[in-house]
């Protein structure tokens, strides 16, 4: 048996940028080589519901959702929405949230979900310049500046290391 | 991407999550795809793409199927020249439907060949095969999807089926295979019958099917998505993975039953595999009723297999969608409300306004129903009721299939007379902004022949129409509502402000089309 995939889940609301990140990270994970799934809802999820994607990536991955209790990382953009999905979390999964950024310091405050993916990165082996390549793939290029600056931030962020839940 | 590398001429469909992507991704490729005002004619216009020897895909949702059934059971009888590739894209759970019926009951109805996919290479590598298996025995193929399979993204690697090149498009008479009046079409359900059973031996012998070998102990027939959660529970089982489920391949599926101790079909939806083996007296073991509400997961997989029907623990439930602030459809709703009406809604955003603050919709079946429901409550409630009862419908929904409602009303009038209240925000909104024939643009947002809705109306011999914006002046907008309610003659309001997402959009692409024709 192939080692077991790593596990994320990212959620928050519509219009949030959820599946943009789920689409730059498994972006990531796919340009460093690996199997990479990803699998979300959405529909009436434009009208401002809950919206979450998983992402899974390993040697090799089966399923596209990430089996409940079973997630190594929950990045949650909207700060109501950790409630409705903390199920997932596995043992020693770790949460990610908007409380770990200071939104003050992002020039745009749209660019929070790529600032948790910077969070993110520290936890993962991808480099700097695969994520770079990554957010610049996914990105108009007006963009790029605001969230490789939030990516920074968030990457920079000390006070999450090693926070379990 | 599939359509795209196996040179389809033409794609057609009407948006429905979770189908809506395919077509626009073909388009963004470079392909030819256009939307079309419902499923039924998205199909018969693929029909005649394919009669004329080009490769055509038709895509929808699952209840999309339903409005296309009338020519998907006809054309299975006809010859093909070309490939006809129907996707229905299912959706367990109802994550944005109005029910989870499971279309692979319409494969065995139709008799139509049908893949199903369960990742994005095989939604590749299938749809190649279903255009060559189209083309091979010229008949239709369904290509059966399902939330988890359109809603995920796995990595692909292209070109890994070969199929012939298509071939130049070009008509022949042939009117025993493609005029079915009953002379011709009884020999023709003959040799449908015929042809489904040589592919039921082709796909006995080389069908897309699958084979991973495992435990003599437990063994699973599966198809689709569920072959990942299967993969991912029960890696030692020996898994027979069926890539063609119609017609079925019984005899593999009868020496790989027999092979295992235990048998167990793990399958999403209705028990489809389950009855079909059964009926060829294959003993397998289903799921428990349960787990036939609802998509499947490694989870319930695990249960199934542990043969665990205990009640599940209730999802927590996220936020659940409402009209955006800001929205045109606010003040329609609030108009409704205060006026006490009884509402036949219909589908799309606007079906939000059952849910509160509003709660001003009562019914909902499907695309178009609002009107022909609206008439039949006019018709039999008691007079002090039927005044109050208005239809409500969006303008793609209107253009899918009110239009016959309308013409129902004109030719059926009840003695209250009736209000139809058309919401047009000018896109179609709940499933992403997509174009139709009342925005005059096409699916790739070119300009294009518009239909007018009030000019329709009045063409059908509705007097009272009324374009109004009830934005500005909630007030005046609810006084014209009773107004109308208050005569015995027909009326149609039609309440016109673009949806507050697509303004942006809308106005750029005018823009960018005025100055092509400048």
């Amino acid at each position: 048996m192939s080692s077991k995939p790593t596990n994320v889940v990212i959620a928050g609301l519509g219009g949030q940028g959820v599946i943009k990140a789920s689409d730059i990270l498994a972006d990531v994970a796919f340009s460093s080589g690996l199997d990479v799934k990803k699998s979300e809802l959405h529909g009436m999820s434009q009208r401002g519901g809950s919206v979450s994607s998983d992402v899974r990536f390993g040697e090799r991955v089966f399923s596209p959702m990430v089996p409940e209790k079973e997630a190594d990382f929950l990045l949650v953009i909207a700060p109501d929405q950790v409630e409705v999905n903390a199920a997932v979390l596995g043992q020693n999964g770790i949460l990610i949230e908007p409380s770990q950024i200071d939104e003050s310091s992002l020039s745009n405050k749209k660019s929070i979900n790529v600032a948790l993916l910077g969070v993110l990165s520290r936890h993962l082996q991808f480099s700097v310049e695969a994520w770079t390549a990554a957010l610049k793939r996914n990105l108009p290029e007006r963009l790029h500046e605001a969230n490789l600056m939030a990516f920074s931030i968030g990457r920079a962020n000390e006070r999450i290391m090693g926070q379990g839940k | 991407m599939a359509a795209f590398d196996a040179g389809v001429k033409l794609g057609t469909g009407y948006p429905g999550t979770p189908s809506t992507e395919i077509l626009e991704t073909f388009e963004s490729l470079g392909g030819r795809a256009q939307w079309s005002p419902n499923e039924k004619v998205a199909l018969e216009v693929g029909i005649g793409v394919a009669f004329a020897g080009a490769r055509a895909l038709v895509t929808m949702k699952h209840v999309g199927l339903n409005v296309a059934a009338d020519p998907l059971f006809t054309v299975a009888y006809t010859r093909l020249d070309g490939a006809l590739v129907v996707v229905s894209a299912d959706d367990p759970a109802m994550a944005s439907s109005q029910n989870e019926q499971d279309n692979r009951r319409y494969a065995l109805a139709a008799g139509v060949p049908m893949l199903e996919p369960s990742d994005s290479q095989e939604a590749y590598e299938f749809t190649l095969r279903a255009i060559d298996i189209s083309e091979r025995w010229q008949v239709p193929v369904l290509l059966r999807m399902t939330t988890r399979v359109c809603h995920s993204k796995t990595v692909v690697r292209r070109a890994t089926v070969a199929i012939p090149p298509p071939r130049p498009a070009h008509f022949e008479h042939d009117f025993p295979s493609r005029v079915m009046i009953p002379a011709y079409a009884r020999p023709a359900h003959l040799r449908l019958r015929k042809t489904l059973a040589q592919i039921a031996a082709w796909n006995d012998e080389a069908g897309p099917n699958q084979l991973v070998a495992g435990s003599s102990s437990l063994g699973i027939i599966t198809s689709g998505v569920a072959f990942q959660y299967v993969r991912e529970v029960a890696g030692e089982a020996s898994v027979l993975k069926l890539g063609m489920t119609y017609p079925l391949p019984l005899e593999r599926m009868r020496s790989f039953a027999a092979s295992v101790e235990r048998c167990v079909v793990i399958e999403e939806g209705d028990p489809y595999l389950v009855e079909g083996a059964r009926t060829a007296g294959i003993a397998v073991e289903a799921k428990p009723e349960i787990f036939r509400f609802g998509e499947l997961n490694s989870g319930r997989v695990r249960r199934i297999l542990d043969s665990d029907d205990s009640p599940e623990p209730k999802p927590v439930r996220g936020r659940p969608p409402a009209l955006c602030p800001g929205c045109p459809h606010r003040a329609v709703y609030t108009a409704l409300k205060n006026l006490n009406c009884i509402v036949s809604g219909d589908i799309g955003c606007y079906s939000l306004g059952v849910l509160p603050p509003f709660e001003a919709m009562d019914t909902l079946v499907c695309m178009g129903a609002a009107i022909g429901v609206g008439l039949g409550l006019r018709h039999s409630l008691p007079p002090e009721e039927a005044r109050r009862v208005v239809s409500v419908i969006g303008d793609s929904t209107f253009v899918h299939s009110g239009i016959t409602g309308l013409v129902e009303m004109v030719y059926n009038p009840p003695a209250s007379g009736h209000v139809v209240l058309i919401l047009d925000n000018g896109t179609t909104a709940m499933t992403g902004m997509q174009e139709h024939p009342g925005t005059g643009r096409t699916l790739a947002h070119a300009k294009t022949g518009k239909v007018v809705f009030e000019d329709l109306v009045r063409s059908l011999g509705v007097r009272n129409v009324h374009v109004v914006d009830p934005a500005p002046d909630p007030a005046g907008f609810q006084e014209l509502i009773q107004a109308c309610l208050d005569t015995p003659e027909l009326s149609v309001v039609i309440a016109r402000r673009d949806c507050l997402l697509a303004t942006r959009a809308i106005r750029e692409y005018e823009r960018c089309n005025e100055q092509q024709t400048n």
